[in-house]
């Protein structure tokens, strides 16, 4: 499965990207899944996830949960708590 | 358009007066201006820096502003959020909202502004004396977010 996996603020900064066009393996079906084989791949993955806390994720651009479930092509972002307003 | 993301300072009275042209049927405007501060946390704020994540911005904007319309009985909507960098003094965000009666506008204004706090997608960055930091999310925050999810929180009865 083919995913376009995007980082926003802290997480942008500490993992040196702002996007990512990804192959995963099968294995990953849901939010929780990608988080923790992004973090299985070492540096900066591991750090970046590890030390900012609470990241939340989107799924083709609506707010998700570790238990949405990823489809081929789908937009993935992960970000810290948003601070708006 | 009820909702706009955009690096441009507005004017809120202007938007105002957009909002409401020609509409008889509004007894009340209630609005809200975020502004920057100077003091953050404790330190001097130097600049401050928005981003977000065009296009989740606003379906997530537009989406709350749905939200409001489902709760209250409301004439107009509208949400301009600024990004880019900004410095104290400037405004950050408006929220105009136009109703029959004031009660309704009152309460969608600040429903609109605590779920933008809390579910649209905007991150805060301070130029301070000491560095530049991301700014934290508060916890208050989320739990002016989740009154609203008890039934008589300001609902219409």
């Amino acid at each position: 499965m083919k995913l376009d996996v995007l980082y926003f603020a802290r997480l942008r900064e500490a993992l040196g990207r702002d996007r990512e066009s990804l192959e995963v393996p099968p294995q990953v079906r849901t939010v929780a899944d990608l988080r923790a084989w992004l973090i299985t791949r070492g540096e900066p993955y591991a750090v970046a996830f590890g030390e900012i806390r609470r990241i939340r994720a989107a799924v083709n651009q609506s707010m998700a949960t570790d238990d949405t479930a990823l489809i081929d092509g789908a937009e993935v972002a992960f970000f810290p708590p948003v601070t708006g307003g | 358009m009820p909702v706009r993301v955009q690096t441009e300072d507005f004017d809120a009275g202007a938007e105002i007066a957009r909002l409401r042209a020609g509409d008889p049927r509004v007894g009340a405007v209630a609005s809200f201006i975020g502004v920057a501060r100077d003091i953050n946390d404790g330190s001097a704020v130097a600049t401050l820096t928005l981003e977000h994540y065009p296009g989740m911005t606003e379906a997530a904007l537009e989406d709350i502003c749905a939200q409001a319309r489902s709760r209250w009985n409301l004439l107009d909507l509208l949400v301009v959020h600024r990004v880019g960098e900004m410095k104290p003094l400037d405004q950050i965000v408006l929220v105009v909202v136009t109703s029959a009666h004031r009660g309704e506008a009152f309460a969608a204004c600040e429903f609109v502004m605590d779920y933008l706090k809390t579910e649209a997608p905007f991150w805060k960055k301070e130029v301070t004396p000491q560095g530049t930091r991301w700014v934290d999310a508060r916890e208050t925050d989320d739990a002016a977010r989740d009154r609203w999810a008890q039934p008589a929180a300001g609902q219409r009865a």
